[in-house]
C-alpha cells in the first residue's frame, strides 16, 4: 500500500487503477445493489404497489447472493484476497456468507410478513397521534423496512469477510446503521420500541468509538491496519507492547458488544424486546453471525502470534457472559428477554471455540452458528405467533398452558427450547458437543467445565418455560396463535434445521470443517 | 458381526412406537377415535418383530448370537465417532422380549382401564414413547445410545407420573422423580466421560469386547479406575431402579395410572439398572469394590423395601416397596458376578410377569371399588372379582416363592447364589436375602388378606365388580407368566442362552430341587405368611390406621427416606441459599428449592444492575473496557 | 518527543487565544440585553413559528442541516479526485459516476418524499 501511495505523490505519474475481482465479492455487491434499488422503488413507486415490488426484490437479492456463494464454495477454488487486499474469500467467509444470507432469507419471511404486522405504519407519527392511528387504520406499513435489511445485511456480509480493520470498521457501520433504524419500527408498543432503538444507537456508536481507537493504536504499533501485516509485526515483537495490548483490548470491545458479551451485554435484552421481532430475529441471527465473524477473523489472523497475550483476558469474558447470562435469564419473565439472555450466554459458549483458536475451534464455531441461528429464527418466529389483543403476548405469564391451546406452535417452541438447552438429538447439542470439545483439545478445560455447568443452569430456565407451556391452566383470555404462511414457513424451516443438523449433523459438519481447512486467508 | 435379515431391521423396534407417539401427539385430537388402537397396533407391532428376530437368533450358533446394527454416524468430530449403533444379542433380545410382550398386554389393559379419561390418546402417546426409548436403552451398541433411551424413558416416566397433572400430588411426585433421577443421570454421564477419557472409546464393541469370550479394552483396566466407573455406574443405577439412597421417588411415582405402575415402575424401567450393571460387567469384574457395593446396595435396598412394604396401607406402595425389595435382590444377584448375572436377569424377566401382573390386577380392584387405594376399606374381595382374586392370587405365590412357581425358581437361586459366595460377605448377603424372603411373605400376604379376604369395609356407595375383559384377559396371559416363567428360565436353558454375554461362572451350577438354603426359604416364607394371617386373616382388620410400633411408622414413612433426603441434600441447599439471600431480606419464590433458589436470588440481584438507563450501561462497558485494558496489560507488560 | 512541541504550541495558543477572546468579551463588551439578541438567531428574522415556551425550535432546521451536511460532504471526495482526475484514468471516472449516482439515488429518494418541502 505504502507503494502505491508514493508512487501517487510523485508528480505526473499514473496511479494504476486498483484490481477489483468483482466474480468474489459478488455476493456483497448484488445485496447492496438490491438496497440501492430498493431505494429508488421508495422514491418512485407508487405507495400501493411498494410492498409487492420490494418483497420479491429482496428475496431475489438474498437468493441471489445466496446461489452465488454456492457456486463461489463449489469451485472451490476461492482462497484469495479480493479488491487490493480489502476482503479475503475463503471458505470460512464463504460459510458465514452463506449462513448469513440463508438465515436473512427466513427473517425476510417473518419481516415480508403482513399478517402479523410487526412494523409502525409510519414511523415519524407520533406514539398515539391521530396521525398514527391515520396511517395504521388506512393499513399500510413501512416498505423502508427492506432496504434497511439489505443495507443492514451487505455490512454484515462485510464485516466478516474484512481483511484490513478500516473495511471492517465500514462494514460494522453499514450493518449497523440501518439496525439502528430497524429497531424503532415496532407498530406496538412503540415508545418501548423507540427507547430501545435510541440506546443501541448511542451504545452502538459508544462502542464504535473504543473500536476507532482500538485500530488507531493498532496502526500506531503496526504501522498498517491490514490484519496480516499486524500479525507479521507482533510477530517480530517489535514496537510499543503497550500499543499493541490496549489496542486488542479496545478493538476486541468494538467486537464484543456486537456479540453481547458480558459487560457488553446491557443493551442486547432492552434491544431484544423492544425491537420488532422480526428485526430481533434478524439480530439474534445474523447480526451475531456476522459479528464472530468478524471476531474469529481478527483473532486468527491478526493475533494469531498473541495467544498468550488475549488468552486470559478473553477467558475471564467467556467464563462471566456464559455464567451471567445463564443466571440473569432465570429470573426473566418476558419471552423476548429471555432469549436474549439465552443469546448472551450462547455468546459464551461460542467464544470458547474463538479461544481454542485451532482449525477444530474455527470449524466448531462456523457450525455452532449456523445451528444456532436457524434455532433462534424459529423460536422468535415462534413468538410472533402468540397474540393477544395488545400484538405479540410477550409476558411469560400469558403463555401459561399454551401446550393446551396449541399443541402444535407449543410443542415446536418447546423443541427449540430444548436446542437451546443442547439436549442430543437437536442441532444444540451437536454445536456445543463441538466447541467443547475442541476448547477440551486446547487446553482450555475449565472454561468446559464453566459451559457445561451453565448449560445445566439455563436448561433449568428453558424447561420452565415448557413446563409453564404445558403443566400450568390457560388463563381465560389468554393469547391466540395466529399463524401466517411466511411465518409458517420460518418456523418450519427452523425446525428442519434444528431436527436435521441434531439427527444428521455429518454433512454440515464435514462442510463447516472443510471450510476450516485452510483457515482464514490474509 | 454384521446383522441380517429381520436383526437388520432391528431399527424397526424403536422406530414402531416412536412413530406411534408422533402421530398420536402430533395428529391431536383428531386421532381421538383410534389413538389407543393405534399405540396397542405398534406396540404389538414391535413385539412381533422382537420375536421374529429371537427366533433368527435362535438359528444361529451360540457364537454368532452377537449381532450389530449400525444405521449412521451420529457424531464425527476428530478422534470421537459415535455411531447410531444397535445391539443385537441374547441379554438385549430377552429384554426387547419382555419390554414388548408385557408392555404390548398392558397396553391392552389400558384401553379398558383409561376408556373414562379423556386424554386417553395422550396416555398411549406417552406409553409409545416410553416402549420406544426403553428398546433404544436396550438395543444401544453404545453408551451414549444408551444414554439416549436413558434419558427417554426418564422423560417417559416424568409424563406419565405427572399424568394427572391437575392433581398437585401427581405433578409433585411427578418432578420429584425426575430430579431424583438427575442425580443418578450425573453419576452415568460421568462413568461415560470417564470411560471416553481412559479408552477413548465409548462403543461395547471396544470397551465390553465382542461377547465374553473377547475381551475389550475393560480388561485392561486398573482397579482404582474400574472402580471410579463401576461406582459412577452404580450411582445412575441407582437413580433409574430406585436403589438406596436414591430410593425415595419410586413409591411416590404412584400418583400415576396403574397401568405405568405395572410397566415403567415395575416390569421395565425401574430394571434398566440392572441391565446397565449386568451389560457393563467386564467393568465391574476389574473391581471386587465396586462389585461389593453393588451386593451391599442390593442388600440393604431389598431389606428396606420390604419393611416399607409391610408399612403402607396403600395398595399400590406397598406393591412399589416390593418392587424396590425385589430389583435390590436383582442388584445382589448382579454384584455377584458370574455366578449371579442369570439370576438377576431370570429373576427380573419373571419379576416382570408377576409383578405386572400384580400391579394390574391392583389396578383391576381399584377399578371396581371407585380408584380408592386404601387396602384398609377393601376386605372380601374375593367373591366380587373372581378372575382378579385368581391372577392376583397366582402373583402373589410367585413372588413369595411359593416352590415351583417363578419366583421360586428365580428368587432360591439369588439367595444361595448369595451363599456361595465366599468369605463373611456371602454369609451376611445370603442371610440378609434370606430374611428378606421371610418379610416379602409376611407383606405381600397382608396385602392378599387385607384385599380378597375378611369382611366387607368398603363405604355403603362401593360396588365391586369384575374388570372388563380387555382387562382381565391381559391378567390371565401375565398369570401363566407368573406360573411358568421362572421354571422355563431355569430349566430351560436361560444360562446357556445368556452365557455368550456374561460368561461361564468359575463354579458350574447345577439346578436342585432341594437345597439347604431352599428349605430355609420356605420355611420363613410360611413363618412370613403365618404371622401375617394372625394378625390380618384371623382377626378383623381395623378400618383406620393403629398408632403401630416404631417399626411400623418408620415404614410408613417411608424409613425416613424424604427426612433423609431433606436434612442431607435440601436443607444444606436451602441453607446455602439463605446465606446467599439473607441481606435481600424476601426469600426468592418461597424458596422453591436449593440450589435452584439460590441461582434464582443472584439471577434478581443481577438483574437490578440492568437499570434501563444507558447511561448506566455506557458506564458498564467503559468499566469493562478498563478491566479488559488493565488485564492484558498486566499480564503481559508487568 | 521534538516532533509534537510545535503540536503542543499551537494547542496552547488555541486554546489560549479562544479562552482569552471570550474573558476579554466578557469584561469589556457592553451588555445591553434586549429581545432581539436573546432570539435563537440573531439575524433579526423570528424563527417561524415562535418557540414554545422560548426554547425549542422545529425540527425541520435539524433536517436541513442534516441534508445540507450529507451532500456537502460529498464534496471532500470529488475534491481530490478533481484535482488527480487524468492520472486516475477510466477506473477513477467509472468509480466517480457510480459514486455520485448513488449520491442522486439518496437525493431522489428525499426528493420523492417530500423532504425537501418546508411544510
Amino acid at each position: 500500500m505504502t507503494s502505491h501511495v508514493s508512487a501517487a505523490l510523485a508528480p505526473g505519474g499514473d496511479i494504476p487503477a486498483p484490481h477489483i475481482e468483482y466474480g468474489q465479492i459478488m455476493p456483497i455487491l448484488l445485496v447492496l445493489g438490491v438496497a440501492v434499488a430498493g431505494v429508488l422503488v421508495e422514491a418512485f413507486v407508487g405507495r400501493t404497489w411498494r410492498y409487492t415490488v420490494q418483497v420479491p426484490l429482496a428475496f431475489l437479492g438474498l437468493a441471489g447472493g445466496f446461489a452465488w456463494t454456492i457456486v463461489l464454495g463449489l469451485r472451490d477454488e476461492t482462497h484469495a484476497v479480493a479488491a487490493e487486499g480489502a476482503l479475503g474469500v475463503d471458505g470460512p467467509t464463504l460459510f458465514l456468507q452463506g449462513t448469513i444470507l440463508i438465515l436473512a432469507l427466513v427473517s425476510l419471511l417473518l419481516i415480508a410478513d403482513r399478517g402479523t404486522g410487526s412494523f409502525a405504519a409510519q414511523a415519524a407519527a407520533l406514539p398515539g397521534s391521530e396521525a398514527e392511528q391515520r396511517t395504521t387504520a388506512a393499513g399500510i406499513i413501512q416498505t423502508e423496512v427492506f432496504p434497511l435489511l439489505m443495507f443492514a445485511v451487505g455490512g454484515m456480509l462485510i464485516f466478516p469477510a474484512s481483511n484490513d480493520l478500516l473495511t471492517m470498521f465500514v462494514g460494522l457501520e453499514v450493518m449497523s446503521l440501518p439496525l439502528y433504524l430497524l429497531c424503532g419500527l415496532a407498530r406496538r408498543r412503540r415508545l418501548l420500541s423507540q427507547e430501545a432503538a435510541v440506546k443501541y444507537f448511542l451504545l452502538g456508536s459508544f462502542s464504535s468509538a473504543f473500536f476507532l481507537y482500538g485500530i488507531a493504536l493498532l496502526y500506531g504499533y503496526a504501522g498498517s491496519v491490514k490484519l496480516g501485516d499486524i500479525a507479521a509485526e507482533a510477530g517480530r515483537d517489535a514496537g510499543s507492547e503497550t500499543l499493541l495490548l490496549g489496542g486488542i483490548a479496545l478493538l476486541a470491545l468494538g467486537l464484543l458488544f456486537k456479540l453481547g458479551a458480558v459487560p457488553f451485554h446491557m443493551w442486547k435484552p432492552d434491544v431484544y424486546q423492544g425491537a420488532p421481532t422480526p428485526i430481533t430475529a434478524l439480530m439474534a441471527s445474523c447480526t451475531l453471525v456476522s459479528a464472530f465473524g468478524a471476531m474469529l477473523r481478527v483473532f486468527f489472523v491478526a493475533f494469531e502470534n498473541l495467544t498468550w497475550e488475549w488468552r486470559p483476558a478473553m477467558w475471564g469474558v467467556s467464563i462471566i457472559t456464559m455464567i451471567a447470562g445463564a443466571v440473569i435469564a432465570i429470573t426473566q419473565t418476558d419471552i423476548k428477554r429471555m432469549l436474549a439472555y439465552s443469546s448472551i450466554a450462547h455468546a459464551g459458549f461460542l467464544l470458547t471455540g474463538v479461544i481454542a483458536t485451532s482449525r477444530e475451534g474455527l470449524s466448531s464455531t462456523l457450525f455452532y452458528l449456523a445451528a444456532y441461528g436457524f434455532t433462534t429464527v424459529g423460536a422468535f418466529a415462534v413468538v410472533t405467533t402468540v397474540r393477544d389483543a395488545g400484538g405479540e403476548a410477550g409476558h411469560l405469564s400469558r403463555w401459561a398452558g399454551l401446550g393446551k391451546r396449541s399443541p402444535l406452535i407449543a410443542g415446536v417452541f418447546a423443541f427449540f427450547l430444548l436446542a437451546f438447552a443442547g439436549i442430543p438429538l437437536t442441532s444444540g447439542f451437536t454445536g456445543k458437543f463441538a466447541v467443547f470439545k475442541a476448547a477440551v483439545e486446547a487446553d482450555a478445560t475449565p472454561l468446559v467445565v464453566v459451559g457445561v455447568i451453565s448449560s445445566a443452569i439455563a436448561a433449568f430456565f428453558y424447561v420452565r418455560v415448557i413446563v409453564v407451556m404445558f403443566f400450568s391452566e390457560p388463563e381465560a383470555d389468554g393469547p391466540t396463535v395466529v399463524v401466517s404462511p411466511a411465518t409458517a414457513a420460518a418456523v418450519v424451516l427452523g425446525l428442519a434445521a434444528t431436527v436435521v443438523l441434531g439427527v444428521l449433523p455429518q454433512p454440515v459438519l464435514d462442510l463447516a470443517g472443510h471450510a476450516a481447512t485452510q483457515m482464514f486467508v490474509r | 458381526m454384521k446383522a441380517e435379515g429381520i436383526q437388520a431391521a432391528s431399527w424397526l423396534l424403536v422406530a414402531l412406537p416412536l412413530a406411534g407417539a408422533a402421530i398420536l401427539l402430533i395428529g391431536g385430537k383428531r386421532t381421538d377415535k383410534w389413538g389407543h388402537l393405534l399405540g396397542v397396533a405398534m406396540s404389538v407391532a414391535s413385539f412381533g418383530v422382537g420375536a421374529a428376530m429371537f427366533v433368527q437368533m435362535l438359528g444361529y450358533g451360540a457364537e454368532e448370537r452377537r449381532r450389530t446394527v449400525h444405521l449412521w454416524d451420529f457424531i464425527d468430530v476428530g478422534s470421537f465417532t459415535v455411531g447410531m449403533d444397535l445391539l443385537v444379542d441374547p441379554l438385549s433380545i430377552s429384554f426387547v422380549l419382555l419390554i414388548t410382550g408385557v408392555g404390548s398386554l398392558i397396553h391392552i389393559y389400558s384401553i379398558g382401564y383409561m376408556s373414562h379419561d379423556p386424554d386417553r390418546r395422550r396416555f398411549f402417546a406417552y406409553l409409545n414413547l416410553f416402549v420406544a426409548a426403553m428398546l433404544l436403552l436396550v438395543l444401544g451398541g453404545n453408551y451414549l445410545i444408551l444414554f439416549l433411551g436413558w434419558e427417554g424413558v426418564g422423560l417417559a416416566s416424568y409424563l406419565l407420573i405427572g399424568f394427572w397433572q391437575h392433581k398437585p400430588t401427581a405433578a409433585t411426585a411427578a418432578k420429584k422423580a425426575f430430579v431424583v433421577n438427575r442425580v443418578g443421570d450425573i453419576g452415568l454421564v460421568l462413568a461415560i466421560s470417564l470411560m471416553f477419557a481412559t479408552f477413548g472409546s465409548i462403543g461395547f464393541d471396544q470397551v465390553l469386547g465382542e461377547g465374553a469370550e473377547h475381551a475389550g479394552l475393560a480388561s485392561q483396566l486398573s482397579t482404582g479406575t474400574a472402580t471410579a466407573i463401576g461406582l459412577l455406574l452404580l450411582l445412575g443405577a441407582c437413580g433409574k431402579s430406585a436403589q438406596l439412597p436414591l430410593q425415595s421417588w419410586l413409591l411416590d411415582a404412584m400418583e400415576g395410572p396403574t397401568p405405568v405402575s405395572a410397566l415403567i415402575h415395575a416390569a421395565t424401567m425401574v430394571t434398566a439398572g440392572v441391565y446397565l450393571i449386568v451389560r457393563s460387567a467386564p467393568i465391574f469384574e476389574m473391581s471386587d469394590t465396586a462389585q461389593l457395593v453393588v451386593t451391599i446396595v442390593g442388600a440393604a435396598t431389598l431389606l428396606a423395601g420390604a419393611i416399607i412394604g409391610c408399612g403402607k396401607d396403600d395398595i399400590k406402595k406397598a406393591l412399589a416397596g416390593s418392587t424396590m425389595s425385589q430389583i435390590g435382590y436383582m442388584h445382589l444377584a448382579a454384584g455377584l458376578g458370574r455366578t449371579g448375572y442369570v439370576f438377576a436377569i431370570a429373576h427380573l424377566i419373571a419379576h416382570g410377569f408377576f409383578k405386572a401382573g400384580l400391579f394390574l390386577g391392583a389396578g383391576s380392584v381399584m377399578h371396581g371399588m371407585n380408584d380408592d387405594v386404601n387396602m384398609r376399606r377393601f376386605g372380601g374381595v374375593r367373591g366380587f372379582m373372581m378372575i382378579t382374586y385368581a391372577t392376583f392370587g397366582l402373583g402373589y405365590l410367585a413372588i413369595i416363592g411359593f416352590p415351583f412357581l417363578s419366583g421360586w425358581f428365580t428368587k432360591d437361586g439369588i439367595i444361595e447364589a448369595a451363599y456361595a459366595k465366599e468369605g463373611t460377605s456371602g454369609i451376611i448377603l445370603g442371610s440378609c436375602a434370606l430374611i428378606g424372603a421371610g418379610i416379602t411373605a409376611y407383606y405381600m400376604s397382608r396385602v392378599m388378606f387385607m384385599t380378597f379376604f375378611g369382611e366387607k369395609r368398603w363405604a355403603d356407595d362401593v360396588h365391586p365388580h369384575e374388570s372388563p375383559k380387555v382387562m382381565t384377559v391381559p391378567l390371565m396371559v401375565l398369570a401363566i407368566g407368573s406360573v411358568f416363567a421362572g421354571g422355563f428360565l431355569v430349566l430351560g436353558g436361560f444360562a446357556e442362552f445368556l452365557e455368550p454375554v456374561v460368561g461361564k461362572p468359575e463354579h458350574e451350577h447345577h439346578f436342585a430341587w432341594l437345597t439347604a438354603p431352599g428349605a430355609a426359604t420356605f420355611v420363613l416364607m410360611l413363618i412370613g405368611a403365618g404371622i401375617a394371617w394372625r394378625q390380618y386373616g384371623a382377626r378383623p382388620v381395623p378400618r383406620e390406621q393403629p398408632a403401630g410400633s416404631f417399626l411400623t411408622v418408620a415404614a410408613r414413612k417411608d424409613l425416613y427416606g424424604d427426612a433423609l433426603n431433606e436434612s442431607l441434600l435440601m436443607r444444606p441447599g436451602q441453607w446455602l441459599t439463605r446465606l446467599a439471600v439473607w441481606f435481600d431480606g424476601r426469600g426468592v419464590d418461597g424458596a422453591v428449592n436449593g440450589v435452584a433458589a439460590g441461582i434464582g436470588g443472584t439471577s434478581g440481584r443481577i438483574r437490578r444492575i440492568q437499570t434501563g438507563f444507558a447511561r448506566s450501561y455506557a458506564l458498564s462497558m467503559v468499566f469493562g473496557a478498563a478491566v479488559i485494558v488493565a488485564a492484558l496489560l498486566v499480564v503481559n507488560v508487568a | 518527543m521534538d516532533l509534537y512541541v510545535p503540536i503542543i504550541v499551537l494547542g496552547v495558543l488555541a486554546f489560549a487565544f479562544a479562552a482569552g477572546s471570550v474573558a476579554m468579551a466578557a469584561v469589556t463588551g457592553p451588555k445591553r440585553w434586549n429581545r432581539a439578541k436573546l432570539e435563537a438567531y440573531e439575524c433579526g428574522i423570528e424563527p417561524t413559528p415562535q418557540p414554545v415556551g422560548g426554547g425549542r425550535f422545529p425540527i425541520k432546521y435539524y433536517l436541513t442541516a442534516m441534508l445540507f451536511i450529507v451532500f456537502d460532504i460529498e464534496i471532500i471526495f470529488l475534491y481530490p479526485w478533481a484535482v488527480a482526475f487524468d492520472r486516475l484514468g477510466i477506473f477513477g471516472l467509472v468509480e466517480m459516476v457510480l459514486f455520485i449516482l448513488t449520491v442522486l439515488v439518496a437525493y431522489a429518494y428525499i426528493w420523492r418524499r417530500g423532504g425537501l418541502e418546508w411544510d
